[in-house]
């Protein structure tokens, strides 16, 4: 154990006897403090989580145009070149089927936030090598996913100032119910 | 009618609802009525061929092992396995093979399984745990920093919020109570409680979420309220007092009591304190639940009150006219388990069953009750009532709450129906 831990036992320790001995209260959480400091710039490239208002987004821009042969090249093979899945792919553009078709929900009509797809393509995608894809082509083929879906336009450049922007049709359509537990 | 069937019929049974329902107290009688039940059938002569010293009395037997395994004899207790998605690798689930066990604890090896990319094998020694974002103090934890915080163990079911989502299907497959309700376990689980940390790092004014992170090539994300990763949200290092399985998250895993199991990040990595939810995809795109307006449910945590009868339970079949105990489970992710009825008649009349053990908020609850089956068609259902008054709901109950389309947070009634040659299937009734 390292002797900065050592020290840090000892002297909650220390303070623990303290209280103890003038209140007879047991105070557990006192005893251990191992955590070591960090700083979060070092975490910034670590850190993959993307926020609803784009907090978190690597800087770099991409669009759909770019984005089409990176789309053919990594995903086209499972979602299809249209994004419409195949059994036991998910479909990446939705359908809002009538006449009795089951609806299709994906991420045009489904998807509350743009960041989201940054997010999951980022960690995840493709599956065979998730985060395998560099910062430019996250934002090219996330363009190219949303023009698929008749979010934005082909020549748009998503960056990570925009992003957060893109109007996600389904962005009301959602109840939140985490705190009605 | 023999000696033995005049037995049968003229016992005391005390009946505590229609079509054979009886009275907990013959419980202690089940061996006797068995008994009885058996000796009535001309097929059953007594096993006196048994009765004999076996060729495993003559010799010694095997040696001892560092881990042990089941009996070559339960080969066939295990977990429901799907084929694997060449597309996806390393996605999919298993189940528990509920009906194949008894108690409210699932053995480590057969704890259901949900991964989204693959099972890693993540090395102890170069695991890191951060807490960051909105803290004073962002900080790192090994696992072996872990293991030296106070820890404490605590009984909880964990249950897939696509649990039985099958039964929301138009017609009911001929499923058993593993491939229909098998995407849930129950466990002791050891750790350190998230609060802990958190008050290390110190939590800022301004945080009221925590995004969690695991290190599988998923990296799955999901969000959940400060309030609750404050209240009981602990980090499990050990599952049945062993080291959790790589399968549930080795070397550490989140483990948020009572709410949907996906929540319960395994393969811990990361606890970012935020300012709200990061809407990760499996908190949005799915995971969500569909209304029938066209909206959707978003956070829906705690896991609803709900039981299903482990035995006799789907593709089994009855063998013998007689007192058989009808048993399974129940769990409620807003507390503990009150109250079990059990109904033989498809609802019409209920009845209350044992509860067994200590009956611990967010944990499973074995019930029983004797049943006398003789031969007439049956249904089989179970209902549970939380210690909040919450009760399981029928399954068109639920089925109304939603679009069609939506397969999370099915917690209706199961209904096993029994033909009057034994056989127990899934059924909408």
């Amino acid at each position: 154990m390292p002797l900065r831990k050592c020290a840090k036992i000892i002297k909650g320790s220390m303070a623990l006897l303290i209280l103890s001995a003038l209140t007879g209260v047991f105070a557990a959480d006192d005893i251990v403090q191992l955590g070591q400091p960090v700083s979060e710039a070092d975490l910034r490239d670590w850190d993959l989580i993307i926020m609803p208002d784009g907090s978190g987004l690597p800087e770099g821009a991409g669009s759909a145009v770019q984005g089409s042969a990176v789309y053919e090249q990594q995903c086209a093979s499972c979602h299809g070149a249209s994004g419409k899945g195949m059994p036991g792919v998910p479909a990446l553009v939705g359908e809002n089927n009538s006449a009795g078709e089951p609806v299709v929900r994906a991420v045009g009509n489904y998807w509350p936030s743009a960041t989201t797809l940054f997010d999951y393509v980022r960690r995840a995608m493709p599956p065979t090598a998730p985060k395998s894809l560099s910062t430019e082509q996250v934002y090219q083929v996330v363009a190219y996913v949303l023009f698929l879906n008749d979010i934005i336009g082909e020549e748009h450049e998503l960056t990570h100032n925009n992003l957060s922007t893109v109007d996600m049709p389904n962005r009301n359509g959602f109840v939140d119910r985490s705190q009605m537990q | 009618m023999s000696d033995k069937q005049k037995d049968n019929a003229s016992m005391n049974w005390d009946h505590v609802a229609s079509n054979g329902l009886l009275s907990r107290r013959h419980l202690l009688g089940l061996g006797l009525a068995s008994t009885a039940s058996l000796a009535a059938n001309p097929l059953l002569a007594a096993d006196t061929a048994a009765i004999s010293t076996p060729s495993w009395s003559k010799v010694p037997g095997r040696d001892l092992s560092g881990y042990g395994n089941p009996s070559a004899f339960t080969q066939e207790v295990q977990r429901l396995t799907g084929s694997p998605n060449p597309l996806l690798p390393g996605g999919g689930a298993s189940r528990s093979p509920l009906h194949l066990l008894q108690g409210s604890i699932t053995p480590n090896g057969l704890h259901f399984e949900r991964h989204h990319a693959g099972i890693p094998n993540v090395d102890p020694a170069q695991h890191r745990l951060l807490i960051h974002g909105l803290v004073r103090q962002a900080l790192s934890f090994s696992y072996e920093d872990l293991l030296a915080y106070p820890q404490e163990s605590r009984i909880y079911f964990l249950e897939c919020s696509g649990n039985s989502g099958a039964n929301t299907a138009a017609q009911p497959s001929d499923g058993t109570a593993a491939s229909l309700h098998g995407l849930l376990s129950g466990a002791q689980w050891t750790g350190v409680r998230l609060s802990t940390l958190l008050e290390e790092a110190g939590v800022k004014e301004e945080a009221s979420w925590i995004a969690a992170t695991g290190v599988d090539g998923a990296s799955m994300g999901r969000s959940v309220p400060l309030n609750k990763a404050l209240d009981d949200v602990f980090i499990a290092l050990y599952q049945n007092g062993e080291p959790i399985r790589p399968e549930q998250g080795y070397p550490m895993r989140l483990f948020v009591p009572g709410w949907e199991g996906n929540v319960s990040i395994k393969w811990l990595g990361q606890i970012k304190l935020t300012s709200g939810p990061a809407n990760f995809r499996d908190e949005t795109s799915r995971y969500t639940d569909f209304l029938a307006d066209g909206k959707a449910l978003q956070f829906t945590y705690p896991m609803g009150v709900k039981s299903v009868i482990t035995s006799p339970s789907g593709q089994m079949t009855l063998r013998r006219h007689g007192v058989h105990e009808v048993t399974g489970l129940a769990w409620s992710g807003s507390g503990a388990i009150s109250r079990v009825e059990i109904s033989a008649d498809g609802g019409s009349t209920w009845a209350e069953a044992l509860l067994e053990g200590e009956n611990q908020a967010l944990a499973l609850s074995r019930f029983r009750l004797p049943w006398l089956w003789e031969g007439g068609p049956a249904v089989l259902q179970s209902r549970a009532t939380d210690s909040a008054g919450n009760v399981q709901p029928t399954r068109a109950v639920v089925l109304a709450q939603y679009d069609a389309a939506n397969r999370y947070h099915f917690n209706g009634i199961q209904s096993w129906s029994v033909s009057e040659q034994g056989v127990v299937a899934n059924a909408f009734a």
